[in-house]
């Protein structure tokens, strides 16, 4: 009798309509050839910075003065700098430096964002409309890279002061997007629902908005971490993120800079791949966005 | 439409004063004391608490904000710590250098966009649009710093068309002048071209589908004259709207193509001032920046206010 239903019954119409809906939006995801391409380059990056001291055939800040200023070569494979380092181990622990400042600013800033958002949406009233968002526009008003400098600066050079400073700069994108989506959703029927059904504001919120303003929380967070990245590399350039000798695309791009003539591998390396990381979490964010809301283009 | 100017005007004070207290706040927490960064290591305390004294600094520092916004509103930036100049006359040392800078990647990131958009949107789905797209993506993943080390390195270093860096002001030399800004203004140019790109492609995609465009096909229109005579002044404010939003950012990236190319405008002073803590151009520098910010915004809502009437006030400057 089994075997009867089975064959009657098409696959689809059995399955979990939950389960259909993740696979179609998978299907969705992996029909975009760009997003594809994003998302392996970018868990590639992620598989290299975590496994950087297997990967790495040097030690990224062993300096060999025998072997300075070296093209690409077998033994380096992309070249060496000016102290005898060998570039293609401190371009992949450089790997660890950016992503690491990707993810950890951007946690900074959806730890205060999110909080600060869901409750300015909720409750609106004075705080909100006068003092937080006028806040968040008097902070986007000063260039990110500028706010993040004088932040770095008053905290002290250093990658862990970076990424603080970066969250923190990070910051009012969040808070804007969270609450601008709570304000739709607190005008809904299930918000409603909840309310009538006597449930606490802290739990309508934690429970039930907070879920459905995930998605284009989700997106935002991608794409600002790539956002973060180039800061960090800018600042890292400028002096003020990571610190010498340990390996950031930034510094060693600046430390590069030098060298164009004479040793072009040294800029040219770490350059190419803060864009490729860039350029390869920006594909895999928007990506995720039509997979999402294949409206929203 | 004069309370629109008014709340507007009012939203842009509120703001002024919220940046002027973020600045304030962000420089006074800087470590060190200026002070002794004036008079040097070997200072004896007496002299240190002479010049505290004679700073304002031995003031609570509400008080100190005040005196500082006051003088700001009287045009008085304060003084560099590093060689006694007046701020005010650094800045107006500084921007036009920057505005330069500012005004030449403006216009090579229109002369790229406007085609580019302009093509991807009426070829849609062709070989066309899709290089202008990938160009866009591309274009918004290059750090300007990336993309100016590039360039350097392609047609200074290796070609040796431009020189590598510097900078000639434009009453010394203007075809040199020119000529030095012209990577800079690349460098920079290129990130915004990709977002003007992107956005006058959406916007002109979504006006090509309305009646008036059917009309002007149907009245036997060429092609030519219904994109550029009525489809493109059509899409074009949103496009300048983002151009707007993206200005703060753009100013951002004045910094570091400024670092990078060794142009002497108010980016590289800033970077200096924080790096030997000059904290009265720090202040000055960053509080110029936000002002250049926010009043770019404030304009363009009013210009489109007039413009069009219905737009509405109904949220920030950003």
């Amino acid at each position: 009798m089994a075997q009867v239903e089975e064959t009657h019954l098409p696959k689809e119409k059995i399955e979990n309509p939950r389960v259909r809906m993740w696979k179609m939006m998978f299907g969705r995801l992996f029909q975009n050839k760009l997003a594809v391409f994003g998302g392996v380059v970018t868990f590639g990056l992620i598989f290299t910075a975590i496994f950087a001291a297997w990967l790495a055939p040097h030690d990224p800040t062993e300096q060999n003065y025998s072997a300075v200023l070296q093209g690409p070569s077998l033994e380096y494979w992309f070249g060496t700098d000016n102290l005898g380092r060998d570039l293609f181990s401190r371009v992949i622990y450089g790997a660890q430096v950016s992503l690491q400042a990707g993810l950890i600013s951007v946690g900074i800033a959806l730890a205060i964002g999110v909080p600060i958002g869901l409750i300015s949406g909720y409750y609106r009233g004075f705080l909100d409309e006068y003092i937080i968002m006028r806040l968040t526009d008097a902070m986007l008003s000063i260039p990110a890279l500028v706010l993040a400098l004088a932040l770095a600066a008053v905290l002290g050079a250093g990658l862990t002061n970076a990424m603080i400073a970066i969250g923190l700069v990070l910051t009012p994108n969040f808070i804007r997007l969270i609450r601008g989506e709570v304000l739709a959703h607190r005008e809904k029927e299930y918000v409603e629902a909840g309310k009538a059904s006597g449930i606490s504001d802290f739990k309508l919120i934690i429970k039930h908005i907070l879920p459905n303003t995930m998605a284009p929380i989700m997106v935002q967070a991608t794409l600002a971490i790539a956002a973060a990245i180039i800061v960090e590399a800018s600042l890292s350039y400028l002096g003020l993120g990571t610190q010498p000798p340990d390996p950031s695309w930034g510094s060693m791009l600046a430390n590069g800079q030098g060298y164009l003539d004479s040793a072009p591998w040294i800029a040219l390396f770490p350059g190419f791949f803060i864009f490729l990381t860039v350029i390869s979490i920006n594909l895999f964010g928007d990506g995720i966005r039509d997979m999402l809301d294949p409206k929203m283009k | 439409m004069i309370s629109f100017l008014l709340r507007r005007t009012g939203l842009m004070i509120v703001i002024l004063f919220l940046v002027s207290v973020i600045v304030f706040a962000l420089v006074n927490v800087l470590p060190g004391d200026p002070a002794l960064l004036i008079l040097g290591q070997e200072a004896t305390d007496e002299s240190l608490r002479a010049l505290r004294a004679e700073m304002g600094l031995d003031q609570p520092l509400v008080v100190q904000y005040f005196v500082w916004v006051g003088d700001l509103l009287q045009g008085d930036f304060g003084q560099s710590f590093r060689n006694n100049t007046e701020v005010s006359s650094l800045l107006i040392q500084k921007i036009p250098v920057t505005l330069q800078l500012t005004v030449m990647s403006f216009a090579v990131a229109i002369l790229i966009a406007i085609p580019a958009g302009i093509i991807s949107a009426t070829r849609k789905g062709t070989l066309w649009d899709s290089s202008a797209t990938v160009f866009a993506l591309s274009g918004v993943s290059l750090p300007p710093f990336w993309l100016g080390i590039l360039l350097i390195f392609i047609f200074a270093v290796t070609l040796g068309w431009f020189p590598p860096s510097g900078y000639v002001s434009l009453t010394e030399n203007v075809g040199l002048s020119l000529w030095y800004m012209l990577l800079p203004a690349v460098a920079l140019g290129v990130r915004l071209s990709a977002e003007l790109t992107r956005m006058l492609r959406s916007s002109l995609l979504e006006v090509l589908e309305s009646d008036f465009i059917r009309t002007g096909y149907a009245k036997g229109l060429l092609e030519k004259s219904v994109v550029f005579g009525h489809a493109l002044r059509n899409s074009i404010i949103p496009v300048i709207t983002v151009s707007g939003l993206q200005f703060a950012t753009f100013l951002g990236g004045t910094v570091i193509t400024e670092e990078i190319f060794n142009i002497p405008g108010l980016g590289q002073l800033l970077v200096q001032s924080i790096l030997t803590r000059d904290f009265p151009v720090v202040q000055g520098a960053v509080m110029f920046m936000a002002f250049a910010v926010i009043f770019i915004n404030f304009t363009i809502d009013i210009v489109y206010s007039i413009l069009d009437p219905r737009i509405k006030l109904t949220g920030g400057s950003n």
